[in-house]
């Protein structure tokens, strides 16, 4: 095959009008024709359509052609396609090469001279390149047939029990001492005012009990390591001080502490309840291990302590004061990733007064406090203990605002209403809900929002500019809520055209949904990559909203962008779907593309055995030569361009290939 | 060459130091056999003869021609015009005609900067009516003629055809006598090859080597490596892992890192680069400004480090023209002969 003389079929698609419309296909045809190895060129309207793959094949055959180039789109879409037609026509399927002339060239310019000098550029590089392709074997890899999830959210929860109910295992990972995620912190779900709790501990107890799932919670995944299909994962395992296998979550360490009264923040209630330094974030936990807080219990910060809590676990000894952090490595095929979000800071928006005003809340706070879990058992009060009469509610908090997060985070308008909704519910108290916009976009969304009008909430269309203290004209302390504590929400209401001064008692800041703090350090661990907010990018955002770039890589949740809870589900069953069919493939095609050792060109200098990420090279100390081995290459070329003596390879992208490309691609610019 | 007729052979040399002409003296006795097996026809620095004389030569007279040096004059071009003419296979021996070799050096900087370092500038220039050299001058006797001085020097495939390289500053003897057997018993590898091993220095060195991670560059004044390991490894910026073999790691062995003299390994094109892409690998650090240290503490010429010999045959070539004062086109190749 290569030795006989080139014969390249050229093809230049007009994908309809879209590379039609700025690019003369039919002279970038022509010019094809003229180029070294060119045996036809041919235009079409639609390459990628079964006439259009007819075609080729049809030449193939006919004109016996041996070599392939396709101008069309971008080969992410389409190499697959051209490669198997030639393959059906008995071309080895790796003598195709794509120039990609749709998204480089007709989608950025609309210079149609320009854009032709270009298309040639690359048609010609395309051409110069092939002709030095050489026929490759597909290779195949086993896929091991576990599924890492990572996130113990309603995501995670999902996403493992659907993969476990399959019938696969699963290892959850979550970096909390229990899973449950944000949802765990809502008292009721809109719209239907289902309790939170009690649509997802059942889930939480699932996850628990199936044999399947292997969970790990107050850990972090600290490394992944391979590819799709077999990866290495190290999780990073934090001390509980507990035996998690000895605790029959009993919980009567906690009242055994020394600490007679409950006096640190717990996190898990905004920091507006207390706990011990041990302690679970709520009753529900899964696992319902309490852990250990080492910064604040005397034994572990002092070495000195009655431990009143060994006393109480007793002859359950689940007590490991010694307990070391432990690193646990998994194999596992596929990784989902769940790692949600995080609430908008509203402090760094100084007119909202989120820190400096006692009666400021965040709209998770307040989700707490309407919580029969939360830290005043469901009753709505201010900071003094007293219950708001008057309440308002500022929508679009770090959202929709170019200063902070241009987007729209999907969910505030809704979780407003039903706050509105539980307050009405709960106290006497007039709710003022002040609004850019009302989005109900969802299944009887604005069924709700028409039952909280009716339920006497003031919905107030403008933006909140100012939240001011009420002048004090006592000494601060005042005979109740209003008298010295209140607010002056400052808004111009824009269906009366005024500008409205609204006295409250208390001001929730329906805040954003934004990436956790550390997205970029996970999104890198996992090799993905994020849209311009942070949130992590899916492959396509209409027809693969769950893969990443990262094959065997899958996300679910408001890790993706800010998303509800019905959404969020969907989308955690797509993704253990999509790891699903990935695993039950049992085996994963690879590109060729894998990197090859020259053995008589090595000269065994070991420059490239270290700088390899998938460990793929070792040194055959008896040749005293490099050895890669193919079923751990990922085709990165790390080790091709380090290697000083030229004795690295790469398959489809040897340097004489790049070179021709390039040398095409610079004879027409 | 059958027993009855000897062979022909010719040798040369352009922009050169010298160094290869006595190297292939270093053949020692052998050089008998050599002058058994050949008629040397012409060979300037040993042998009396005129470029006349090759002139009137038929074409492909000569069967062998080894050509050092690079080409830097009209006059070099010339004599490699003639000389491919004149032979049926033209050998670039040496660093320099191979790659540049040190003259190619030269194409960091440009004609004008060099004739005003070479006839101003140095301290123990004493031109006080600022004389340059120029390809004609009219004197009352008629026109005297100097070879003009391009702005870049070139090696000799650049100029004209070659047909086999035998690399090295100088090449080593034992290279030297393996080509002339090569030629003699028609053993030669295809048109175009490089006459030598298809593996770089590291292959015939005996150091001890571990994965390589550099935290600091030495020059060579400034450390005593142990003569054990790696030299690279030390911190010594040695370049044989990009170098050719066929040295026998001569360098290395004497505590002496390799220099770069044979060039790129088969199918590399610039040895340079992939040295430098080899050390971008193995620098120990992922923070750019350390690495930035590294780098210009410890590589002050990066011209000359990588590209000692390689400069004119690389993907750089020279110094970018127009770039820098007085710039100027290429003269044109008038042979002034």
């Amino acid at each position: 095959m290569i030795d006989e003389p080139l014969r390249i079929g050229v093809y230049v698609c007009h994908c309809g009008s879209n590379i039609a419309s700025t690019i003369d296909v039919e002279a970038l045809a022509k010019f094809a024709e003229d180029l070294p190895g060119v045996a036809l060129s041919r235009h079409y309207k639609y390459m990628c359509s079964d006439p259009g793959q007819e075609l080729v094949k049809r030449d193939i055959r006919e004109f016996n052609l041996n070599r392939l180039v396709v101008a069309a789109c971008s080969p992410n879409l389409h190499e697959a396609t051209f490669r198997r037609a030639a393959e059906d026509a008995g071309l080895n399927r790796f003598l195709v090469q794509m120039a990609n002339i749709r998204e480089q060239v007709s989608w950025v310019t609309e210079d149609r001279e320009e854009a032709l000098r270009k298309a040639k550029a690359h048609l010609a590089a395309a051409v110069r390149r092939v002709a030095r392709h050489e026929s490759l074997q597909r290779q195949f890899v086993q896929i091991y047939p576990r599924v890492l999830v990572v996130g113990g959210g309603i995501a995670g929860i999902e996403a493992a029990l659907t993969l476990a109910e399959a019938g696969r295992e699963v290892i959850l990972v979550e970096r909390e001492p229990s899973i449950g995620g944000h949802m765990a912190m809502f008292d009721k779900t809109f719209p239907t005012l289902d309790c939170a709790a009690c649509i997802l501990t059942p889930k939480m107890t699932a996850v628990k009990l199936h044999p399947k799932i292997k969970l790990l919670t107050y850990s972090n995944v600290e490394s992944v390591e391979g590819s799709v299909g077999h990866y290495r994962v190290k999780v990073r395992r934090k001390p509980r001080y507990i035996d998690e296998s000895m605790c029959v979550g009993c919980m009567l360490c906690i009242d055994g502490c020394v600490f007679t009264k409950a006096k640190f923040p717990n996190p898990f209630d905004q920091g507006l309840g207390t706990r011990k330094p041990v302690w679970v974030p709520f009753p529900q936990a899964v696992p319902p291990v309490p852990v250990v807080d080492p910064e604040v219990c005397l034994q572990i910060t002092r070495g000195k302590c009655k431990q009143g809590c060994v006393e109480a676990c007793g002859e359950r000894n689940a007590f490991r004061f010694d307990q070391q952090e432990t690193i646990e490595e998994y194999q596992v095929g596929a990784i989902i990733v769940a790692t949600g979000f995080k609430t908008f800071d509203p402090s760094v928006i100084p007119y909202y007064g989120y820190g400096k005003y006692p009666n400021v809340y965040t709209s998770l706070e307040v989700e707490r406090l309407l919580n029969a879990g939360g830290p005043t058992a469901g009753k709505l009060v201010l900071r003094d203990g007293s219950t708001p009469k008057r309440v308002g509610i500022i929508h679009c908090v770090g959202n929709r605002d170019a200063n902070y997060h241009p987007y729209c985070s999907r969910v505030c308008c809704m979780y407003s209403l039903k706050l509105a909704h539980l307050i009405r519910e709960k106290t006497e108290a007039e709710v003022y809900s002040c609004y850019i916009d009302m989005r109900t976009p969802g299944k009887g969304f604005e069924e709700f929002y028409n039952r909280v009008q009716n339920e006497g909430v003031y919905f107030v269309r403008g933006k909140v500019a100012d939240i001011t203290p009420v002048a004090s004209q006592g000494n601060g302390k005042g005979d109740g809520a209003s008298a010295s504590n209140a607010l002056i929400m400052k808004v111009d209401d824009t269906l009366l055209g005024t500008i409205r001064n609204i006295e409250v008692d208390m001001v929730i800041l329906a805040v954003a949904l934004e990436p956790q703090a550390d997205a970029a350090d996970v999104r890198r661990a996992f090799g993905i990559s994020c849209s311009s907010e942070g949130f992590f990018l899916e492959k396509h955002p209409k027809l693969a909203p769950v893969n990443t770039a990262s094959d065997g890589v899958f996300l679910a949740g408001a890790c993706q962008g800010a998303k509800d809870i019905p959404d969020t589900v969907a989308q955690a069953d797509a993704a253990a779907a999509k790891a699903l069919a990935l695993i039950d493939a049992g085996q994963i095609e690879l590109e060729p593309n894998t990197a090859w050792i020259d053995e008589n060109m090595c000269s065994g200098c070991k420059t490239c055995i270290g700088l390899c990420p998938y460990k793929a090279i070792s040194r055959d100390e008896e040749r005293k030569i490099a050895v890669i081995d193919p079923a751990l290459c990922k085709g990165c070329g790390t080790c091709v361009a380090a290697c000083p003596s030229g004795a690295a390879k790469q398959h489809l992208f040897s340097d004489e290939q790049v070179h021709e490309e390039l040398e095409g691609l610079m004879s027409y610019v | 060459m059958s027993g009855e007729t000897k062979g022909k052979l010719a040798l040369y040399w352009a922009a050169s130091c010298g160094g290869c002409e006595i190297a292939v003296l270093a053949i020692n006795e052998k050089i008998l056999d050599v002058a058994a097996l050949f008629d040397i026809v012409f060979w300037p620095v040993a042998v009396d003869g005129k470029v006349r004389d090759v002139e009137k030569m038929p074409d492909g007279s000569i069967d062998v021609c080894l050509f050092n040096g690079a080409i830097r004059t009209s006059e070099q071009e010339y004599m490699a015009q003639l000389l491919r003419r004149k032979s049926k296979v033209l050998v670039a021996f040496g660093a320099c005609s191979h790659e540049g070799g040190i003259p190619g050096l030269a194409n960091a900087n440009n004609r004008r900067q060099i004739f005003e370092t070479a006839y101003h500038d140095t301290p123990s220039t004493d031109n006080a009516s600022g004389v340059e050299p120029q390809p004609k001058t009219e004197v009352p006797e008629g026109s005297l003629h100097l070879p003009v001085f391009y702005d870049t020097v070139r090696t000799l495939d650049q100029t004209v055809p070659v047909d086999y390289y035998l690399p090295g500053c100088p090449p080593e003897a034992d290279r030297i006598w393996d080509a002339i057997t090569a030629i003699v018993e028609k053993k030669l590898p295809p048109p175009g090859s490089v006459i030598g091993p298809e593996t770089t220095v590291c292959q015939e060195c005996p150091r001890v080597r571990n994965e390589k991670k550099i935290k600091k560059f030495y020059r060579t004044w400034e450390i005593m490596p142990d003569s054990e390991t790696c030299l690279l490894e030390q911190g010594l910026l040695c370049a044989g892992i990009a170098t050719r073999a066929g040295c026998g790691a001569k360098c290395p062995q004497v505590n002496s890192p390799c220099i770069g003299c044979y060039g790129p390994n088969v199918g590399v094109h610039d040895a340079g680069a992939r040295l430098m892409t080899a050390l971008a690998s193995v620098i120990d650090s992922n923070d750019p400004a350390e690495i930035d240290r590294i780098i210009r503490e410890g590589i002050p010429d990066p011209v000359g480090s990588f590209y000692r010999f390689g400069l004119a045959a690389s993907y750089l070539r020279r110094s970018k023209r127009g770039n820098g004062k007085a710039a100027e086109t290429e003269p044109t190749a008038q042979a002034v002969h």
